[in-house]
């Protein structure tokens, strides 16, 4: 899944802080080539995600939260993500279902983080789904995330992993089912 | 540390020139102050996290304070310990600089950090669950059973000890909710023990408390910053991971307020041997004064008596010393009864079998006091060393 596995850890828990590291800049699935990898996106490079935490879930689906901060001077599209412990990666919004009640639902249009500027991810609001967890995430543990933006460069961030008893939100979509948000 | 300092601290940096006059010289200090005080600045006082030592050792006795005992629960191992640690670690930095936690669900509650210290200590069974046993102080183990203890399960005992202190009790209580349940895939809670203190801004910064008998408490104690340092702090005969750290006993000890107003004032002084106005020694006038446990009356009877808690409380040897640090507890009384009030007794040592246990072991022995007081919970911790940026507390065990 990562083309350049840059294996960020850091040692104290969720200091939130991220590391801008721009990786190449190829589309999902293609192979990395020596090229791709030295390609560097200037503005993609210039995100980080700060205090970025995943809740801790034993299977199926979880989200992950922090505030996206953009400091270049020029807007960033974020439109997919990947992490090596989910099948696949959605991003989503809270909307009003059919019954009127609020759910959660994948954002075609993505996130866009205007330049110099931030976008929060946050229980009850837009956020990344991890859709379907191919190992455990437990508390206090590390994972990796890598945002692709709309021209294709990445950025990989960290989320540390917290015990969380809300973000139980209803999901609206398709083959994945309504199960909501996992768990303990 | 940025908390204001107290008389204590005065006395640190003033006893090598001053001697007995330091007292002094900190009060004119503190009264010549020349900023007024914001009216929220108790609220907005914060105490550094990171340093050599954890914070809420030697920092002056914040108002309030919950003592948090933990079990592991099965299966949980180093690996484990790691992850709860770099967790704490993370909201323990957060919160006490008055921020909300990673997750916080009631950030508006942490911002209020009123001088909040979280220290954070190990049980035996933290050494056991990390595979560690090798590293394990002798003393990190329950106190030898005294003839006084009535000690209930309830209030003994833990593997992780969380001790929660700040000027203000929502900030303790909010502190409290967001580190347990942080460490709820970890560990449950075992027993929860709540003290106080004066409130800020109701004695002079620096007064000694008072305990819930009437008593000065809190006198005669090794100061901070001085060579009285090495009684606190472990230094390189201790283990690694412990430079830096203190050993801790927690005792709660009940108290019968209801004998004890049996008695009256000149009989109360002759129990402890100290004066109840200033907690001066029976011996002199002022409260750091030292006691003359050589004075005899006209009679030839010792003024502080044979069973008077200062004299069985100190030894000889200069080594049986210890910080002590405790808070006042005052609980629903069960039915029937008038008061449920006592000490949460709290004292940090370096070694706890050398310094600790042979003045507990004396006043076993004897100790006019014991008729009015019981000690009914115990447990034993050891503190690591405090964390730089970067590090996690108890990474030096857990991770060397
Ligand atoms: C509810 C129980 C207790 C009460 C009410 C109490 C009260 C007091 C008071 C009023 C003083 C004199 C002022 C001062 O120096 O702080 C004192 C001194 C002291 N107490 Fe206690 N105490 C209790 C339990 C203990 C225990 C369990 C220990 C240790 C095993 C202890 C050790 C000491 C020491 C070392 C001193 C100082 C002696 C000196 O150097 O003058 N106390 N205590
Ligand atoms: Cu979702």
């Amino acid at each position: 899944m990562f083309h350049t596995r840059t294996r960020l850890s850091h040692r104290l828990a969720g200091t939130a802080l991220v590391l801008g590291v721009a990786v190449g800049a190829a589309g999902c699935g293609d192979s990395p080539t020596a090229a791709d990898a030295a390609t560097e996106k200037p503005s993609v490079s210039s995100l980080v995600l700060i205090d970025g935490w995943v809740k801790a879930a034993d299977h199926g689906m979880t989200g992950a939260f922090g505030k996206l901060v953009n400091s270049s001077g020029a807007d960033i599209h974020i439109v997919s993500a990947t992490s090596p412990i989910t099948k696949s990666m959605e991003l989503h919004e809270m909307a009003h279902g059919d019954g009127g009640e609020m759910v959660m639902r994948e954002k075609t249009d993505g996130f866009v983080v205007a330049a110099g500027g931030e976008y929060r991810l946050e229980p009850g609001g837009d956020h990344l789904m991890f859709m379907e967890l191919t190992s455990p995430i437990q508390p206090g543990q590390d994972v990796p995330v890598a945002l692709t933006a709309e021209d294709g460069s990445r950025v990989e961030v960290s989320v540390v992993a917290r015990s969380y008893t809300g973000a139980n939100e209803n999901y609206q979509g398709g083959e994945h089912g309504d199960d909501g948000h996992g768990g303990h | 540390m940025a908390r204001r300092l107290g008389r204590r601290a005065f006395l640190a940096s003033g006893a090598a020139v001053l001697g007995g006059a330091a007292a002094l010289g900190g009060r004119e200090l503190l009264d010549a102050d020349p900023e007024p005080a914001a009216p929220d600045s108790p609220g907005r006082a914060t105490v550094a996290f990171h340093g050599e030592h954890q914070a809420g050792v030697v920092t002056p006795g914040q108002a309030f304070a919950s003592f948090v005992a933990l079990d592991l629960v099965d299966g949980v191992d180093r690996e484990a310990l790691v992850r709860l640690m770099r967790v704490w670690t993370d909201d323990i930095e957060r919160l006490t600089r008055g921020a909300p936690g990673l997750t916080d669900t009631e950030p508006e509650l942490a911002a209020v950090p009123a001088g909040l210290t979280v220290t954070v200590g190990y049980g035996p069974g933290v050494l056991t669950a990390a595979g560690r046993e090798d590293l394990r102080p002798g003393w990190l183990t329950p106190l030898p059973a005294f003839g006084v203890d009535r000690l209930q399960e309830a209030w003994s005992g833990g593997d992780l000890l969380l001790q929660i202190c700040a000027d203000d009790e929502i900030t303790v209580a909010h502190a409290v909710r967001v580190l347990v349940k942080e460490a709820r895939t970890f560990a449950t809670v075992r027993w929860v023990q709540r003290g106080f203190r004066n409130s800020p801004g109701t004695v002079t910064p620096g007064t000694t408390m008072r305990n819930l008998m009437g008593q000065v408490d809190g006198t005669s104690n090794p100061i901070p910053g001085t060579e009285d340092d090495r009684l606190i702090w472990i230094g390189p005969e201790g283990p690694a991971w412990l430079h830096g750290g203190t050993g801790m006993v927690v005792r709660r000890i009940a108290m019968n307020l209801d004998t004890w107003d049996e008695l009256d004032r000149p009989a109360r002084e002759q129990v402890i041997g100290r004066r109840l106005d200033n907690g001066a020694p029976l011996t002199g006038t002022h409260e750091h004064e030292e006691p003359d446990l050589e004075a005899m009356t006209e009679l030839k009877l010792p003024v502080i008596e044979s069973f008077a808690h200062i004299r069985r409380a100190r030894s000889d040897d200069p080594d049986h010393r210890f910080l002590r640090r405790s808070y006042n507890y005052d609980e629903s009384p069960p039915a029937g009864e008038l008061s449920n009030s006592g000490l949460v007794f709290v004292s940090f040592q370096a070694d706890i079998d050398a310094q600790f246990t042979p003045i507990q072991r004396r006043l076993d022995q004897l100790d006019l006091l014991n008729q009015w007081t019981t000690p009914i919970g115990s447990a034993v911790f050891a503190v690591p060393g405090g964390c730089r940026p970067g590090e996690y507390l108890g990474q030096r065990l857990l991770e060397p």
